[in-house]
């Protein structure tokens, strides 16, 4: 159980990197606690599984370093920093049988076979692999040979982290709910430092306490589910967590305040000051669907747009109307009124943000 | 319900029907004619039954030649299996050094076997082979045409060097087909080089293996050029392996007979063997026992 930091720590596949394109992790500083569930998430390519290889040793940066509780590890093989990892597709030991497989990370470091017999007997249990602890490991199905990987991860109790690699990608949904729960479990039990890598928000969301949004090898923000949805760093965020997406709108800066691309509309407030900050980038606004409120009749601080479609999706509406040049959606509680012809757009100070080149600036 | 017969798709296997009758069954049928009748010439043949089957099991020369034959598979199975994955599991696996690896390794599989024989007889002498002259120079009274040991020690040498890139390339595909993740899994679990190879590589490679073995049982079983080129199967009869005791009956001394019958005997003692061979290891490595 470690804490884990990155010191102005980058990584390039190059060997002469001569351009940040070249860079698969661009430069990056974290603290991440001791004990804390960690998701990386973001989409195929943005560097998550590059950081996690960093992580554990798999991979040298090269440049930046790595620290474990204040200790400088940038160096050490991931045998030396002791840490656990489960990667995308199982790997198992095809001559061994599964209660061997569990054994062996226990039997390589030397550990007492009473206490390696305990060990694995407890995750037999846990990940419900007793009836084929004797079988051989290669004839099992998928979902069996990753719990085996899993549980190969989960067998030391002293490794400063536990990493996982999408690790449930070749598992049945109903499984991945239920072994979801188990490490949840297995977590708050053993209080490991815990990374989990995925694309999947639900995932990320439910698995962890805290989020890493990766987008183009850089760490676009890391926060609490919560933080995530209500105050996205990165439009890349916004439009990335949430179903759908956050609503983002081209802005420009006028005089009493921030005109939406297109329209004539023009929203004061708080934004203003931040906006002239950043007159020179590109503006945009940006609201969650939840966020936005609809009104069937005009109001004052209401904009008038025009209605495109309705969806009744059950437990939620979502309401799709046109602002000018921009669609922007909202998603209303079932039982509020829709207006049938025109709508009127409630922007609320407090949820709408502006976006400076893509970052959140107010 | 009515079915329409209509075989005339049969003629499309007729193609492969002939030439499998021409280059496989009918010589072998040939030979079983052989082996049951005493031929004396063209028209004066006599059916003599199992006879010669009986005779060719009671030769001692034939014992010899087998034992010596065994010997000689089980001393290069021995040597090459091992010593083509080491070579493999040190082969490089990048950069331009593969190429060129894989190249020079392949060199001795494209000789032809009568070639290899020759280098290998003027490599080996002592007044102007680089080998044997070498050995000469170092004091060893090496001869190899005189000696049965330097002879056999030469035929082994020869053979290890003409057919280890075989097994070696068969590893190294082997190798390369194997997923890192399984060299990292194995990292962060922190196995040594040897649980590497021993739960890892050894495993993965148990298909090629199995391949490399059956090549190199049936084709040193029946070495019959390089031998002969070298050795011609001396001195004495030291290094006559039972495809040369075969081609001295059957071309040398027109045993026809004789020579037919020990054919087949031959024939179903390396697809007996091959066969026990495959099952062995296939048996090993699901590992029902």
């Amino acid at each position: 159980m470690a804490e884990i930091e990155f010191r102005k720590l980058a990584h390039s596949y190059a060997e002469r990197p001569l351009s940040p394109v070249d860079y698969a992790l661009k430069e990056m500083d974290f603290a991440w606690q001791d004990g804390g569930a960690y998701a990386l998430l973001g989409p195929s390519g943005c560097g998550k599984t590059t950081l996690l290889n960093i992580i554990s040793g798999l991979l040298r940066p090269s440049q930046g370093r790595v620290l474990y509780d204040g200790r400088d590890i940038t160096a050490l093989s991931p045998a030396k920093r002791n840490i656990a990892q489960v990667f995308q597709f199982p790997v198992i030991y095809d001559t061994m049988t599964v209660a061997q497989n569990l054994a062996f990370p226990l039997r390589n470091r030397r550990v007492p076979r009473a206490e390696t017999q305990r060990r694995v007997g407890e995750l037999l249990d846990m990940l419900e692999l007793q009836p084929v602890a004797d079988r051989r490991a290669a004839g099992l199905t998928a979902d069996q040979k990753q719990k085996i990987s899993m549980g190969r991860g989960l067998v030391r109790d002293d490794v400063a982290a536990i990493l996982f690699d999408e690790p449930l990608t070749v598992i049945d949904p109903h499984l991945k709910w239920q072994l979801r729960r188990k490490l949840k479990e297995v977590h708050e039990r053993f209080g490991h430092t815990l990374v989990y890598v995925t694309h999947d928000q639900n995932e990320a969301l439910t698995f962890a306490d805290k989020v890493v949004v990766m987008f183009d090898g850089e760490v676009v923000q890391l926060g609490t589910p919560q933080e995530l949805f209500e105050a996205p760093a990165h439009r890349y965020v916004g439009y990335f967590i949430g179903s759908p997406g956050m609503n983002f709108l081209g802005a420009h800066l006028v005089s009493d305040g921030i005109g939406i691309d297109g329209t004539e509309i023009v929203l004061g407030g708080h934004w203003a000051a931040a906006a002239r900050q950043h007159a020179r980038s590109r503006l945009a606004i940006g609201i969650r669907p939840e966020f936005m409120g609809v009104s069937a009749t005009p109001r004052d601080d209401a904009v008038p747009a025009k209605l495109v479609s309705v969806q009744d999706l059950g437990n939620f509406k979502l309401v799709r109307a046109r602002l000018g040049p921009h669609e922007v959606t909202a998603k209303l509680p079932e039982d509020q009124p829709v207006p049938t012809d025109g709508a009127h757009l409630v922007f609320q100070p407090e949820w709408t943000k502006l976006y400076a080149d893509d970052r959140l600036v107010a | 319900m009515n079915k329409t017969e209509n075989n005339k798709a049969w003629f499309l296997v007729l193609p492969v029907v002939i030439l499998v009758a021409f280059s496989a069954v009918i010589p072998l049928m040939t030979v079983v004619n052989y082996s049951v009748q005493d031929i004396f010439g063209p028209g004066q043949r006599f059916f003599v039954g199992d006879e010669w089957f009986r005779e060719t099991l009671r030769d001692p020369r034939l014992h010899e030649a087998f034992l010596r034959q065994l010997l000689f598979t089980g001393t290069i199975l021995a040597i090459q299996i091992p010593l083509g994955i080491a070579i493999a599991l040190t082969l490089p696996t990048k950069g331009w050094g593969v190429s060129a690896c894989l190249v020079l390794l392949a060199l001795p599989l494209l000789m032809p076997w009568n070639v290899v024989g020759t280098i290998w007889l003027i490599f080996a002498r002592t007044d102007i082979g680089l080998a044997g002259w070498s050995l000469a120079q170092l004091g060893i009274d090496f001869n190899f045409t005189g000696d049965p040991l330097h002879a056999w020690i030469t035929v082994v040498v020869m053979d290890v060097w003409h057919w280890t890139p075989l097994v070696v390339l068969l590893c190294y595909s082997g190798l390369r087909a194997i997923p890192d993740a399984f060299y990292q899994a194995a990292q962060v679990d922190g196995a040594g080089a040897w649980a590497v190879f021993r739960y890892i590589q050894l495993p993965k490679l148990t298909g090629v293996l199995t391949i490399a073995v059956l090549l190199r049982f049936m084709d040193s079983f029946m070495i019959y050029t390089e031998p002969f080129v070298l050795t011609g199967g001396g001195p004495g009869n030291s290094t006559t392996f039972l495809s040369q005791f075969l081609a001295t009956a059957a071309v040398g001394r027109f045993d026809i007979g004789p020579a037919a019958a020990f054919s087949i005997i031959y024939f179903l003692f390396i697809l007996l063997f091959s066969w026990l061979f495959y099952t062995a290891i296939t048996r090993i490595s699901t590992g029902t026992r």
